[in-house]
């Protein structure tokens, strides 16, 4: 599923259009039918760290995103120059790189937030989608389609995470960025959603009607 | 039973196959199934059909649960008319008690046989009996003065996280009863441990002096804190060791009984419905982590004998309901005597070594619900190689 090549059609036709179909899957993709959380089952990790608060999962999401498609991009304009027995190694200084300059920027300008998301941004070279994408897209397209790719996957698992922490902060504290939307005079905040187990069953509950709709069965 | 069965043969049209609501078939079948033995035969091939099927076992664990549940109804007004200071008949203790679970009970079963009708109807599955006793277990491991639209989301949480999304029972990883109290335990804290919850008192009845509410497992708790002897803890209001044994002190609806509890333990024993083996190896497990904690000493909880972990708190109910359950138990022999000994191990374990949760049963059986098939892949795995070997040789 991860590991498809897109076929370059480069020898007969000179230019692709920006946004060509093709390339609007490249996005699309990634946030239903492919995606790396729901699907692909990758980057479970951070889905069940971050997901306490909507705010730290957007700055999360945000940082995620940076990474996921800087490195497709700097890793698919080196992709010709690489050698194939390094390329792993490679991969991760790009990707270290990229981490280290996101965690000091939040580090630098969110103080708060880096503290509450520890080490979960420098994590982030551990998360399976960064790594999955270079492997399985990044080293064998070009950068504007890398590019898209990255945007799409970042996508894909932001939107997911986004909808778990909903989920956990509004019935686990009653609060939505924390404000507090469930009046405490009715709504007995359940600190059960504060757990990272509910992370993991609301994950299962999502994933569970996205396949019941799309037909998805696991082979 | 004639004019019930008229009743029954007057409607079956409607709901059979090309009938006006046939889509409801499945709760038809449970409705008739209930009150009559069902008719099914097999179509093929020489089976030998026994009496006892699903909704037999579900009726003899629904017996077995009869005593305890009834000494808990009679507790509870025992425990609250005790604390306020009044003397009344045994009948009185009993219809407080009745007035305050009944509610609770109402409440699983409704929500709990609801959803699973629903998912039936919507499967087209049969509707199954394995909620009959579910529906029972949730309220008897209920502190009483849980509110009771947490009851129905923990009932709503444990049938369709707990059980549904594996296929339904039978199929279900975990004890569903557990999961809805695991639910609340972690999901409402306060409103389900302390020293208030268990007896439900309105706010502004004067109780009697010494009065605490508090179970054996908190008292000794706070002693292991305090750094005092566990003797002290249990001479505290109403949790001598003999209450414990007859079950007049605070806690869960209807674990507090060891007598009743046994009585229902005997019942299921002698049908065949539980394990032995299980039950015996959950009180080996017990005793050997007492035995060596004991050994150890240090605080209350590390002296206090061993046995007493199987009269206090809710060790007997979940040894001899919650460990039998057929499904999320281990199957094969051998990986009974493992599986039970290890919840009886753990229980104890979790008790001394984690103040922040005194109910160690509950977690033990559901961490080893979770191990049970690797338990039983085991044992058939040596079972082969042993006999693979005896071939060879």
């Amino acid at each position: 599923m991860s590991t498809e090549v897109i076929e370059k059609v480069e020898v007969k036709k000179e230019t692709e259009a920006l946004f060509s179909k093709k390339r609007k899957s490249l996005v699309s993709n990634p946030m239903d039918s492919d995606n790396p959380i729901t699907i692909q089952v990758l980057g479970i990790c951070s889905a069940l760290a971050v997901t306490i608060a909507l705010q730290g999962t957007l700055i999360m999401a945000f940082a995620v995103m940076f990474v996921v498609m800087m490195a497709n991009v700097v890793i698919s304009a080196l992709r010709n120059t690489i050698p194939n027995r390094i390329r792993i190694i490679v991969q991760l200084v790009v990707v270290a790189t990229l981490v280290a300059t996101v965690d000091q920027t939040l580090r630098a300008f969110a103080y708060e937030q880096s503290k509450a998301l520890s080490v979960f941004v420098g994590l982030i070279i551990t998360n399976c989608i960064v790594m999955g994408r270079l492997e399985a897209f990044a080293m064998g397209n070009k950068p504007w389609d890398s590019l898209l790719d990255g945007f799409g996957n970042s996508l894909g698992y932001a939107w997911i995470i986004i909808a778990i922490a909903f989920v956990r902060e509004l019935l686990g504290a009653g609060k939505l960025f924390g404000f507090q939307v469930l009046d405490k005079a009715w709504y007995t905040a359940n600190g059960f959603f504060a757990t990272p187990a509910a992370a993991c069953i609301i994950l299962g509950v999502i994933i569970w009607i996205l396949r019941a709709r799309s037909g998805y069965v696991e082979d | 039973m004639k004019f019930l069965r008229d009743i029954v043969d007057k409607f079956k049209p409607t709901f059979s196959e090309g009938g006006k609501l046939s889509f409801l078939h499945s709760t038809f079948d449970a409705l008739e199934t209930f009150l009559f033995v069902p008719n099914h035969t097999t179509h093929s091939g020489g089976h030998i059909r026994d009496g006892i099927d699903l909704k037999r076992t579900m009726f003899i664990v629904v017996i077995a649960l009869l005593p305890a549940l009834m000494f808990g109804m009679w507790n509870l007004g025992y425990q609250f008319h005790r604390a306020t200071g009044m003397e009344v008949s045994l009948f009185e203790n009993f219809w407080y008690g009745m007035i305050q679970t009944l509610p609770i009970i109402i409440v699983s079963y409704g929500v709990g046989l609801g959803i699973e009708m629903a998912f039936a109807q919507f499967k087209g599955h049969p509707v199954n009996e394995g909620f009959l006793v579910t529906g029972l277990l949730i309220p008897m491991v209920m502190p009483a003065d849980v509110p009771l639209w947490m009851v129905g989301l923990a009932t709503a949480f444990a049938v369709v996280i707990g059980k549904e999304v594996f296929g339904g029972t039978g199929m279900n990883l975990l004890n569903p009863a557990l999961t809805a109290r695991m639910f609340l335990y972690i999901g409402y804290t306060p409103e389900m441990s302390g020293d208030k919850c268990w007896v439900p008192i309105a706010d502004g009845v004067a109780t009697m002096d010494g009065y605490s509410g508090a179970t054996t497992l908190g008292n000794v708790g706070v002693a292991s804190s305090n750094g005092t002897p566990w003797s002290d803890s249990l001479l505290s209001w109403g949790t001598s060791i003999s209450d414990s044994i007859m079950g007049t002190i605070p806690g869960s609806i209807a674990e507090t009984s060891v007598i009743a509890i046994l009585l229902g333990a005997v019942i299921l024993i002698v049908t065949g419905v539980g394990s032995w083996k299980i039950m015996l190896s959950t009180i080996i497990g017990a005793l050997f982590m007492g035995g060596v904690l004991n050994l150890a000493g240090g605080n209350a909880w590390y002296d206090m004998p061993a046995w007493y972990h199987l009269v206090i708190g809710g060790f007997m109910f979940g040894t001899v309901f919650m460990t039998t359950d057929p499904v999320s138990a281990a199957q094969t022999e051998r990986g009974k005597w493992i599986y039970g000994f290890f919840i009886g191990l753990l229980t104890v374990l979790i008790r001394v070594y984690n103040p922040g949760y005194p109910e160690g049963i509950m977690m033990a059986i559901l961490l080893m619900n979770v191990f049970a098939p690797l338990i039983d892949y085991r044992v058939i795995q040596s079972n082969i190689k042993k006999r693979l070997n005896r071939v060879k040789a």
